[in-house]
């Protein structure tokens, strides 16, 4: 299939495995930031096919997973209430919440609905003007824009029965507080192709030089992960630390202007509690003060909840790389994507969910 | 920073729509729940449809219909519902000797609506061959049910020499697939949701006892056939495995999707190999036959796709492992229950 099939094929990748394997002389730890790229790494096995010694550390870019608790808990109080549609991506209605999960909620007779775009959920509000039409606005830069638009449209419309919790997080922020850690291993990163394409890659800049990390823009698609650890290995080969560009048919330098526009009218940028990880200075995304009339939690006058996280899951070590799946003692048993524990367990982007689905299981120990 | 995370969440009191996904949670229902209530052995392996206790020759099985919405490019409810139980009743290698249709309705629903979902559903009989013998129709308030579900119970006599079952199947046969998967689940849900694949992807569904009636002169050797309908081929393999206590290695690069499928999937993050098909089939068959019964499949217009996508192996852990088009093996895991509610 045209745009998909030559960025899938075989002997290509042999090719890049060849070349990765000629072009490493020592042990190389690269971080992929991006869910989207740990599902492709691990779908295809391609972190098995790596010459030893390149280990891939799967970074916390899923967003469902740092979605924090507290959010997940605000948004079921907020689907409970009568006269409330609550619409949100499928994956967030499995992960688990302080007490239960979007999807028993729905179960009980809540009005809890997927949606595949924020728009869908202004769409509700026009047609039930008699309901409260809440939509649960999580991810990174990649979904700001749309959400910003659908929020920018609701606004226009003079939708007075929209509304969204907003989590959105940021990738930056993430990587310097990641590298900011005593315990870090990462040695280069993988940028989210995606994110990239709205934002540019200027914001990484800074980090490559601060850090001496190479740091090299990405797709999603085999070959492009290939080609993205290869381009890696060579900057670390020959000591330079810059940001590349694997990803130039998607992504420019300075990004989506009309897309990052949006964001910056709609939102602006706050401390940000990351599920797994902890509060991050400047690390999401508000809504501005010209729409807090959208924010779902001043509508709702949502109280903080009293949000408790099980004590046996490592999911923040598993966000931050420190830890793979497997290392886990409730992973395959207590833990799996029927009774998932944490929430890297839920989404096919979180790195355990992405292990169980291919079948990797505890190495004995 | 720390490491924390979330509380293990209880096991619900109530339905899940998961739990009629044809997966994971719906395997736990029928053990659990299901096949104790009906004095049925848990574990056991479960078949497409049931041969009547003291004539093996004759095969029971029964199937509703939920599909939304009622029509959709490539077929509708009607069509459905005879191809659903027809095909089930091909599963243990038998031709359909009669149909019930059992009519659930909501008040309101257009009569011409109905009219046009039952001409399918008796145009779709015809060309399979097989009476609708009886039947029954209720009517419910309007918000009891959406718009209209159909149940089909099928009556089928076993092809001389067919005895497949999905318990049946041996390490070293052949896996064939009949014909392309994903289509059938991309099409209802491009069509339910506007995403605008309609176009370009529609519906596979098709009666298929006249492959499996192709199969015949195969005799015994035709192990295990298999329509991957909810949990798609996913689920049908890991089925088989479990039930035959085998392992199944297919090669990726050997399944056919088509493009539009796998673009659509691509968009959706859906994985077409748990996509719920009803016009293809997967057979398990001794090596010394494969050919034969490749060459059988391929015969006929519904099967003129058919491939050789793998072969069964020694393991008694029953896993069924993907060669990727990278060259590494995946384990291809039941699903738990696909994001797909009400897709047939």
């Amino acid at each position: 299939m045209k745009y998909l099939d030559e960025y899938r094929d075989p002997a290509l990748a042999r090719h890049l495995l060849d070349d990765l394997a000629r072009t490493a002389t020592r042990p190389w730890r690269i971080m992929e930031v991006c869910g989207g790229q740990t599902h492709t790494l691990v779908r295809q096995g391609i972190d098995e096919l790596l010459p030893a010694g390149i280990r891939m550390i799967h970074g916390p870019g899923c967003p469902v997973c740092v979605t924090p608790l507290e959010t997940l808990d605000r948004a079921m109080a907020v689907a409970a209430r009568p006269q409330v549609v609550l619409a949100s991506f499928g994956d967030m209605l499995r992960v688990p919440g302080t007490d239960t999960e979007l999807l028993t909620l729905r179960a009980r007779g809540a009005d809890v609905r997927v949606v595949y775009t924020p728009m869908d959920a202004v769409r509700i509000a026009r047609a039930r003007p008699d309901r409260e039409v809440v939509f649960l606005a999580v991810g990174f830069e990649t979904t700001a824009p749309a959400n910003a638009m659908a929020v920018l449209h609701a606004a226009r419309l003079g939708l007075r029965n929209f509304s969204m919790l907003v989590s959105h997080v940021l990738v930056p922020p993430a990587m310097t507080a990641l590298l900011d850690d005593q315990d870090c291993e990462v040695q280069a990163f993988l940028a989210a192709g995606h994110v990239c394409a709205v934002m540019g890659w200027r914001e990484y800049e800074p980090i490559t030089a601060r850090y001496r990390v190479p740091v090299v823009v990405t797709g999603f698609e085999p070959l492009d992960l290939l080609e993205g650890i290869l381009m890696a290995v060579r900057q670390l080969e020959e000591g330079r630390h810059e940001v590349q560009n694997q990803y130039a048919r998607a992504v420019h330098r300075l990004g989506n202007a009309e897309a990052q526009n949006a964001v910056s009218r709609v939102f602006r940028v706050t401390d940000r509690a990351w599920r797994g990880i902890g509060t991050l200075p400047a690390s999401g995304l508000e809504l501005a003060d010209a729409y807090a009339e959208f924010d779902a939690t001043r509508r709702f006058a949502l109280a903080a909840t009293r949000s408790t996280e099980d004590p046996e899951c490592i999911a923040g070590a598993i966000l931050t790389g420190a830890r793979s799946p497997t290392d886990c003692t409730a992973y395959g048993n207590r833990c799996t994507p029927l009774t998932p524990l944490g929430a890297p367990m839920v989404s096919a982007e979180g790195t355990c969910a992405a292990f169980f689905a291919a079948g990797r299981t505890r190495e004995p120990s | 920073m720390k490491s924390h995370c979330p509380l293990p969440h209880t096991e619900g009191e109530s339905l899940l729509l998961g739990h009629g996904a044809g997966g994971r949670l719906t395997g736990r229902l029928l053990d659990s729940l299901v096949l104790p209530a009906l004095g049925a052995v848990p574990n056991g392996p479960l078949e497409d449809a049931a041969l009547l206790p003291g004539d093996y020759e004759l095969v029971l099985s029964t199937d509703p219909f939920v599909v939304s919405p009622l029509f959709f490019p490539g077929g509708d409810i009607g069509s459905l519902a005879v191809h659903g139980t027809v095909n089930d009743l091909a599963m243990r290698g038998a031709l359909p000797l009669a149909l019930s249709l059992a009519v659930i309705a909501e008040e309101g629903l257009p009569f011409g609506e109905l009219r046009a979902v039952l001409q399918s559903a008796g145009k779709a009989a015809r060309d399979a061959s097989v009476p609708v013998l009886t039947g029954d129709t209720k009517v419910v308030e309007r918000g009891a049910a959406d718009r209209l579900f159909l149940t089909t119970t099928g009556v089928g006599r076993r092809i001389p020499g067919l005895t497949p079952s999905a318990g049946r199947a041996r390490p070293q046969d052949v896996v064939l697939l009949s014909g392309p998967i994903g289509l059938h689940g991309t099409a209802v849900l491009s069509t339910r949701e506007g995403l605008g694949f309609e176009a370009a992807i529609a519906s596979d569904s098709c009666p298929l006892h006249r492959l499996v009636e192709a199969l015949g002169p195969c005799g015994p050797a035709v192990h295990t056939l298999r329509d991957p309908t909810r949990g798609g081929l996913a689920a049908a393999l890991n089925e088989i495995a479990s039930a035959s206590s085998v392992g199944v290695e297919v090669d990726e690069a050997a399944i056919p999707v088509p493009a539009p499928v796998a673009g659509a999937c691509d968009l959706l993050g859906l994985d077409p190999l748990i996509v719920a098909n009803e016009g293809c089939l997967v057979a398990f068959v001794a090596p010394e036959h494969a050919d034969e019964a490749l060459a059988a499949l391929r015969s006929l217009p519904e099967g003129s796709d058919a491939v050789r996508i793998g072969r069964a192996t020694e393991d008694p852990a029953a896993r069924v492992v993907m060669r990727t088009l990278m060259g590494a093996g995946r384990v291809v895991d039941m699903p738990l229950g696909e994001q797909l509610p009400r897709i047939c």
